[in-house]
């Protein structure tokens, strides 16, 4: 049996506003989903809710590992546990660097029971990890000494979360728009290495479980998906294969909104109370 | 009013009586009268004093602490800054009273001076003489400078002569027991190109004892000298704290003084650079980390007396609770000091929308061909950088704890001495709070 991310009828607010309106999806150990959808349908929001964040108030619903709802988790225990999310725009932590900041995450989150100040993983297997990971990444050696995001271009940031899930080794990992920023090479890169550590051969040879969420289809080239979500309206409306993903990124939405007129209904009307807030 | 209710412990009978065991040349003498004549006629400052418009010090009772008559027994706290260190000699102090101290023969055989300043004055009075009548901290400033150099005890001395190079760290010692009081004053002289690292901290005997501190610190670098001074006071967030600070900078000599402002209930100090030769050049680093309720107000003073000086000062504060510090900083550069390049900025991070940081950096400028820049800026931890933090295996504490390591980062960077970045980073980190 494999290990498994169930999402049950998920229900999400933030700052009292609801924006998920349940959300059901399960994704095995080994899977690759992409999670499609119009912008403002709930799709990051769907991700921080299960990274934990406290500012998204889960409403109704559960999210179980393995069984075990872990709603009530902070995002410490659910990255200990082995979640992931590579951020859209991750945040800057000027001061630490990339290679600091890397070791205490790795030595957390492979060792879940650390306390901290508690030892670390050895320096030298560290390193030799990371400058391996970084070379898959062709990154240049430097960047482990950069302070984490902290003045990194989009591209930088979206390589260094993709570095990040290297040495994390997550059992299952949200990519909220890696691609986006990415010119056409780094893309390509991207999408191998997300492929390659995806299939554990960069790792210690366990397959992850990937919950991709992209507009474009050159992330799912080296990475197709096994399942389709199309989100709308903060529910997801349809899943299928990967002929779903190829037609949303060649068609768009208008068959889908067309399909399901309740939903659609509820984008417009979060679509309009956003520009009205704006 | 204020200066009737302040004196009760401080009575001409205690200062008689202090005066009475005292061992020491006349002119000492005479400098201590006059400034006890005028602690006598000065007030408490004020909230009226624009000095003291943001410090409030109507809580301070100086009635409740009395004249340091001897050591009492206590526990000795741990020392941070010398820990791992090779050190040539060391002090430790009581409430100014003088316990304990080694001085390594390699040195005191080259004529470097070392150890409490009262044994040292008493052995070596003509010699210490002219620098005491430098007063480079004014006796007569105001109460708290006053009441210092009337009655100060203990102390420590540093004297390296002409061209001797220390080049093994010492370090001072000072602790505060409960209740207790402290009148140190620290004296560090290097002749022309001398050279020397002074590793200075303070400790409350345990985290919760109260005491009062009333110190002055002049540091001496005469030409061609270079000198790291590294004053690290880690007081428990009950002790009342009142400094005057000066050094003076002569031509091509170098100074770097780093500041550790982490406890004390109530600080109030003035930390002033005087470049007194020309291209001296001195470097000031701050690192204030506060909680509760501490109010840490640093007055700093980069004055260029000579031309081709450069001065370069960054002081950095992270407040938790609802902790208030104060920077006031003033570049002031004589008509003179043509050729002038200095710095000054304050960064402060915010752990609590309840701290408050003041940061007012000011200018006073005379020649006319100077670079004298200035910059502040305050920010704070956010939950969105604690939550990405998180999301890869911190704790939320472990995530502060790094967020402010590195906040602070920049100005460790500026300090060559590895065991006080390590002694720093260490106290920060037991300081810090949950948020």
């Amino acid at each position: 049996m494999p290990e498994t991310l169930k999402i049950t009828d998920l229900h999400v607010a933030v700052e009292g506003k609801p924006i998920l309106r349940g959300v059901n999806l399960t994704i095995h150990r080994g899977e690759t989903h992409a999670l499609m959808g119009p912008n403002g349908s709930g799709k990051s929001t769907l991700g921080n809710a299960v990274m934990g964040h406290p500012g998204y108030e889960i409403t109704g619903g559960s999210i179980e590992l393995n069984g075990e709802n872990i709603v009530e988790w902070d995002a410490t225990q659910r990255s200990r546990a082995g979640i992931f999310m590579a951020f859209q725009r991750p945040m800057a932590i000027p001061g630490v660097k990339m290679a600091d900041f890397l070791r205490h995450a790795t030595t957390n989150v492979r060792n879940p029971d650390r306390k901290e100040g508690e030892e670390l993983i050895p320096m030298r297997q560290f390193r030799k990890e990371l400058t391996e990971q970084m070379e898959h990444l062709r990154m240049d050696k430097e960047f482990a000494r950069r302070y984490v995001n902290d003045g990194f271009s989009g591209g930088e940031m979206k390589r260094a979360e993709i570095l990040q899930m290297a040495m994390l080794r997550p059992k299952f990992a949200i990519l909220d728009e890696t691609d986006s920023g990415l010119d056409v090479d780094a893309v390509k890169l991207a999408s191998e290495s997300i492929a390659a550590i995806g299939q554990g051969t960069t790792g210690n040879g366990d397959q992850m479980g990937i919950l991709i969420i992209t507009h474009h289809d050159k992330l799912l080239e080296r990475n197709a998906p096994d399942f389709t979500h199309v989100m709308l309206g903060g529910k997801i409306v349809e899943t299928g294969g990967i002929e779903l993903a190829q037609e949303l990124y060649t068609e768009g939405y208008d068959r889908v909104r067309a399909a399901y007129p309740d939903a659609a209904a509820t984008e417009q009307a979060m679509t309009e109370k956003d520009a009205i807030a704006n | 009013m204020s200066s009737m209710l302040a004196s009760a412990s401080f009575t001409q009978d205690a200062f008689d009586a202090f005066m009475a065991t005292r061992d020491e040349p006349g002119w000492l003498t005479d400098i201590r009268q006059t400034a006890w004549s005028r602690f006598g006629e000065l007030a408490m400052p004020t909230s009226r004093d624009e000095e003291w418009m943001r410090t409030d010090i109507r809580l301070f009772k100086l009635s409740k602490f009395s004249m340091p008559s001897e050591a009492p027994e206590i526990q000795s706290p741990r020392a941070l800054l010398a820990e791992g260190v090779e050190l040539g000699g060391y002090t430790v102090s009581v409430d100014s009273h003088s316990t304990e101290s080694d001085f390594s023969e390699k040195w005191a055989s080259k004529g470097v001076l070392f150890g409490s300043l009262d044994a040292l004055v008493a052995e070596h009075g003509d010699r210490l003489r002219p620098y005491f009548e430098r007063k480079l901290v004014d006796p007569l400033f105001d109460k708290f400078s006053a009441l210092n150099a009337a009655c100060w005890s203990g102390g420590n001395l540093l004297f390296v002569p002409k061209g001797v190079r220390v080049d093994e760290p010492l370090h001072n010692f000072s602790i505060l027991s409960d209740g207790g009081t402290d009148l140190g004053k620290t004296l560090v002289i290097l002749e022309e190109g001398a050279e020397a690292t002074l590793l200075a901290e303070s400790a409350s005997v345990d985290e919760e004892s109260g005491g009062l501190h009333c110190g002055s610190i002049e540091l001496i670098v005469e030409k061609e000298a270079r000198l790291r001074y590294v004053n690290l006071q880690n007081w428990s967030n009950s002790v009342w704290h009142f400094a005057h600070q000066m050094a003076h900078v002569g031509a091509n000599a170098n100074l770097q003084w780093t500041i550790g402002a982490l406890g004390s209930r109530l600080a109030k100090v003035n930390q002033r650079v005087a470049l007194t030769g020309s291209d001296a050049e001195a470097q000031v680093n701050g690192v204030m980390f506060t909680q509760g309720k501490q109010h840490l107000c640093y007055s700093t003073h980069q004055h260029h007396q000579a031309p081709h000086c450069q001065s370069d000062l960054m002081y950095k504060a992270a407040l938790q609770g609802t902790s208030r510090t104060v920077w006031r900083g003033m570049i002031q550069v004589d008509k003179a000091a043509q050729q002038t390049n200095a710095y000054q900025r304050n960064d402060n991070l915010m752990l609590a929308t309840t701290a408050r940081a003041d940061s007012i950096p000011g200018l006073e400028i005379e020649a006319d061909d100077v670079r004298c820049t200035h910059g502040s800026t305050s920010g704070r931890v956010d939950d969105d950088q604690l939550f990405y933090a998180m999301t890869r295996g911190y704790t939320r504490q472990e995530a502060v704890r790094m967020i402010v390591s590195g906040f602070f980062q920049k100005v460790f960077d500026r300090i060559t001495i590895e065991s006080v970045r390590e002694a720093l980073g260490e106290a920060i980190g037991q300081r810090v709070r949950d948020i």
